[in-house]
Parts: structure tokens; sequence; C-alpha cells
């Protein structure tokens, strides 16, 4: 399988990475040199393995649902790059 | 005291005990060694005021008679984990200007034991390397270099600035990060010792997530005793990484007898790859030899699906990675890219990003979305998934038959120069051929250094345990350890 540049600036945007077009052939190549190693897993008969789901045989533990923590607005936002009257602020989202 | 940060955690906690040196006097002589060797870029963030506080009270618990082994040492803490009100930015860009709220249980674990921080040390950005080249903060350099050379050899990644910290005596242990081969490939290049336990063993909680399945942090120090003693320190059950196993952490230092008669150690002959240099297969073999010296029994195993490894994990790692960092979108910290005029959140989302993380982190973070997308889940992620099952197999199949641990080489080549590898990502991915096995298998993994090669450079052997079974591990690195009897060091030239 070969990644074209349309494919390569889809996969950057699903990302959400931005990639100048002149950028993307070489990012391209990129993916082929690795996917080209990934390529051997090809190779093995699975069809009757399960997928690994957990690496160590042990059930998730679950909790009681109840908040455990919270009322920290002002640690929260500390390291906001932008944070206004005790609020996330991003660019207009709506229209 | 001479030389006090040339001291093993063992011999420094001993010595605090009898009143021979204080923290202060230890942490203060590490602080005066790091600022000597900014050359060596090990260190990112110095930490001196929390250090010496730190180790105050450390002195102050010592003289109380109530302290734990980890007390009043002074150590290093890799750049991943995130420390409360310090820098913790994963060698990222993206994560400028981000003090933690929170400290991270490992790092909270050994704070609370008494142990000083010194500093925040350098890494592969988000722990995606095996030079320490991607980091935001420029290279960590080897303080090994080959006889005769004043080239700079890289320490290995991604705990590299660990790993040279270590080597330099700046820190007396430091802890690190694998996920596939980030502890023990730097501990083999840098002569010293590195454990990765088994998954779940320590909590993951603070720690900067690369891929969640495969991370698990460990110590690295100067000998497998201390390797035990800030291991114990680091390890054990937290409730806020549902991963985190339940499960009690025994005395490893206690079971370091170095008696290892009858124990069965398995030799993989999957791992004998073809070109693989004269030095490294010479020092497997004496690694054999000193293991069957000591009592042990040589057996020759077979892990079959070795070879297909490093590609499940390169399709399974950047998987786990595109998703767990989809949360640095430049909205809640670390840094946000200036906008132009009539940009939206989606520039706001790609700009940052792409400013934000290093090519090599963008590289996978792609991959990983690209065998997550509609049309490619099977063929690839789930397909990597199923043979992550069959390399898991592989050792349980080998455990089964009676084999107690397995003994390989750590890493492919001695450390090699800095810059050489960058052309090719997939050459860069081969130095952890004979690591990744172990992250994908969920089990300990533990490096030693065991010899030198031709150009005096240290090469270390890798031997891997049953899960949970750190103890053992240990104690058969301890006998492997013994045996080698390696005391280099590196000669200074920073």
């Amino acid at each position: 399988m070969s990644i074209d540049r349309a494919t390569a600036a889809k996969v950057a945007k699903l990302a959400r990475i931005r990639v100048e077009d002149a950028d993307l052939p070489a990012l391209a190549d990129d993916f082929n040199a690795i996917l080209g190693f990934i390529e051997q897993l090809q190779e093995l008969d699975v069809s009757d393995v399960e997928p690994m789901v957990s690496v160590t045989p042990m059930r998730l533990p679950r909790r009681d649902d109840v908040v455990s923590d919270g009322n920290q607005q002002e640690a929260v936002l500390r390291n906001a790059p932008d944070a206004r009257e005790g609020f996330f602020a991003v660019p207009k989202v709506v229209e | 005291m001479s030389d006090l940060t040339k001291l093993t955690i063992a011999k420094a906690r001993d010595a605090l005990r009898r009143g021979e040196t204080t923290s202060v006097e230890l942490t203060g002589a590490c602080l005066a060694a790091i600022d000597g060797a900014d050359a060596l870029g090990a260190f990112v963030h110095k930490t001196p005021e929390i250090a010496m506080d730190r180790a105050r009270a450390a002195d102050a618990r010592i003289k109380a008679g109530d302290a734990p082994p980890m007390c009043g040492i002074p150590v290093g803490i890799k750049d991943l984990f995130c420390t409360q009100g310090v820098a913790s930015q994963a060698a990222s860009r993206i994560l400028e200007g981000f003090r933690p709220a929170y400290e991270s249980t490992v790092s909270g674990q050994l704070r609370d034991a008494g142990a000083v921080m010194l500093g925040k040390l350098n890494m592969d950005e988000f722990a995606m390397g095996s030079s320490n080249e991607t980091s935001v903060y420029g290279h960590a350099i080897n303080p090994w270099r080959a006889t005769g050379s004043s080239r700079s050899l890289t320490p290995g990644g991604s705990s590299g600035g660990s790993a040279a910290a270590l080597a330099a005596d700046l820190c007396l242990g430091a802890t690190g990060t694998d996920t596939g081969g980030s502890i023990r490939q730097p501990a083999a290049f840098t002569g010293t010792v590195g454990l990765k336990p088994t998954y779940g063993r320590c909590s993951r909680w603070g720690i900067v997530a690369f891929a969640s399945s495969l991370d698990q942090a460990g110590p690295m120090t100067k000998t497998v005793r201390d390797a035990a003693i800030m291991g114990a320190a680091m390890m054990g059950h937290d409730p806020k990484d549902s991963t985190s196993a339940d499960l009690p952490v025994p005395d490893f230092e206690a079971m370091l007898t170095g008696d290892i008669r009858g124990r069965v150690i398995g030799i993989p002959r999957e791992y004998r790859m073809d070109g693989m240099p004269d030095a490294i297969e010479t020092l497997w073999a004496e690694g054999r030899a000193m293991l069957a010296d000591a009592g042990a029994i040589i057996r020759d195993i077979s892990l079959p699906h070795t070879k297909y490894a490093l590609p499940a994990y390169y399709v399974i790692a950047p998987a786990e990675a595109s998703s767990n960092l989809a949360r640095y979108d430049g909205v809640r910290y670390g840094y946000r890219a200036k906008l132009a005029p009539g940009d939206g959140v989606t520039e706001m989302y790609e700009k940052t990003r792409a400013e934000g993380f290093g090519p090599e982190v963008r590289r996978r973070i792609m991959i990983g979305t690209y065998v997550l997308s509609a049309g490619y889940y099977d063929a690839y992620y789930n397909r990597a998934r199923k043979v992550r099952t069959l390399i898991k197999r592989d050792f349980e199949h080998a455990f089964a038959s009676g084999v107690d641990a397995i003994l390989t080489p750590a890493t492919p080549s001695a450390a090699f120069e800095l810059g050489k590898t960058h052309s090719d990502p997939v050459e860069m991915y081969l130095n952890d051929v004979f690591t990744v096995t172990v992250n994908l298998a969920g089990l300990p993994g533990l490096a030693v250094p065991t010899g030198l090669d031709g150009a005096g450079l240290p090469l270390g052997l890798q031997l891997i345990g049953k899960p949970w079974e750190e103890g053992e591990l240990l104690n058969i690195g301890y006998a492997l350890e013994q045996a080698a009897g390696f005391v280099a060091k590196p000669a200074k030239w920073w």
C-alpha cells in the first residue's frame, strides 16, 4: 500500500496538525517507509488469535460513582494559555 | 568523605545512618557536580532550593531514627514526571510553561520516602526516541567517549538525561520510564543499571502518557542493589491508576543473595540477529558462562514471534500516542500558537500542534491516526494487537517449560554518535529490537553492564523475568553483576 500526497494531507487533517503543501511529499515518503516496515505483520496467520486487551490478567477495578475531587477552578485554569472569568478562552467557535 | 556523588544509594544510606555524612552535604555535592556538567545537557530544570529544603528535612528525619532507605538520597527526576510547581514538559515545546498543580504518584512516593529531588532530566520528546535527539532542550550527551576520540555519543533514549546524569555521578539515582526500551537501552549505553518493572508495578498517574498499555516507570541506578532499593520505593498500588497492581511489594534488597544455583536461564535463538557486532555476540556468550559458573542451568529456547515485535510496536505505540496526545490542543495548558486575524478554533489546534510538537512526535501521531482510521483499523491496529497476544504467548510457553529468566543482549550496538541516524526513522527504531518484546508482554526487564567493547564503550545484557518476579530477576542480575565485576567509569571531559 502506498500513501500519496492526498492521503498524507487527509491524515494530517485528522490529526489536527498543520502541514504545508510543500512538506506533504516528504511526509508521504516517511509514512511509506514506516508502513513498509509494519507490512511484515501481514505474513502471520492470526485468524484464531484474540487481540490483546490487557497485558496483565486483571479486571479493571470499579469505584462508587461519586465526586472524588473537585472545586479546584483556580488550579485547573492556572496553566491555561488564555483564561477569563473562570473559563478557558478560545477563538470564536460559532459564527 | 570524599567523592560523595560517586556513592551508591546503599552506601550513602548506610553512611547517613551512621552519621558519617548528611543529606545536606550529599545534596550540596550533587548540586555542585550538576552545575559543572552543563555540557552534558542532562539536567534541564535545576531545583536547588527544593533540594536543600528536602535535604534538611531528611537530615532531621534521619536524626530522629525513623528514616526509610531512600531518605536523604539525591535523585534526578525525568521530565516526563509531573512535579508540583516545577516545570514538567516531557521535553516538548507544547508543554512550555506548564507547572503541574500535582505530583506524580511515583515521584510523590520518592518525596515522601525522603528522597531529594535535584531537578528534572532531559529525555526524548514525549519519550519518543532512542538517542535523546528529539528533545526541545537539545541533546543530552553521553559522558562516555570512545578511546582516543572527542566525538559526542548519545546516552541513548528516551531516558537519556537520567542515564547521562548517573554515569557522570551527578546524582545517586534517577527515575526513568520505558515504553519500548527507554530505561534499558540508555542504561546499557552508559554502563548503568536500569529496571523496567512488570506492567502495573509503578503507578502511571501523573506521568505524561505516551502509550498507556506499554508505559512503565522504573529506577535507573549505579548498581543492582540500588535498583532494588529505589525500585521498591517507586512501586506499589495506586487507586488513581486503574491498571496499577494491587499486590504487595517485597523487600527486593533482602532477596539479593547472589545464589542462583539451579535457576534455568533461557537463551532465545531469535535474538541472534544478522549483522550483530562481534562484541555483542561475545558479551552474550560471556554472560551465559558467568551465569553457568554461578550454578544456573543454561537452556536454548525459542520465542518464534520475536521478529514481529517491532512492527507490532510501531502500530500499537503510535496508535495509543495519537489518542493520548490529542489533549494537547492549546486550550488547557502549555503552548498556543499565535493566530492570524480570522483564525478559528480549528486553526488554533492545527497551528499549535504543528509548532508545539517536534517532527518525530508529529510523525508518530499521524502514523497512529492512520492505523486507527476507518478502513485500516482491522488491517493494522487489530492485527498488531493479535500479534501482541502471540508475542506474550511465546514468553508464557518459555516460563511454563521451567525457564526462570531469559538472557539477551540489551542493545544491538554500543552508544552511537549523535546525528547519525536522523535520516531513516526505521533504522532508529531498530535500537529497541531486544527490549520492545518485554513491553509488549508486560514483563520485567533489567539491563546490567557487563563489559566494554573494543573502543572502551560500555555494553549491557538484559535479563527478562516472570511477571511480578522482580525480586528473583534482581537476584539473577545481582549474580551477573558480581560475576562481571564492571567497575569502569567514563574519564571526565566535561
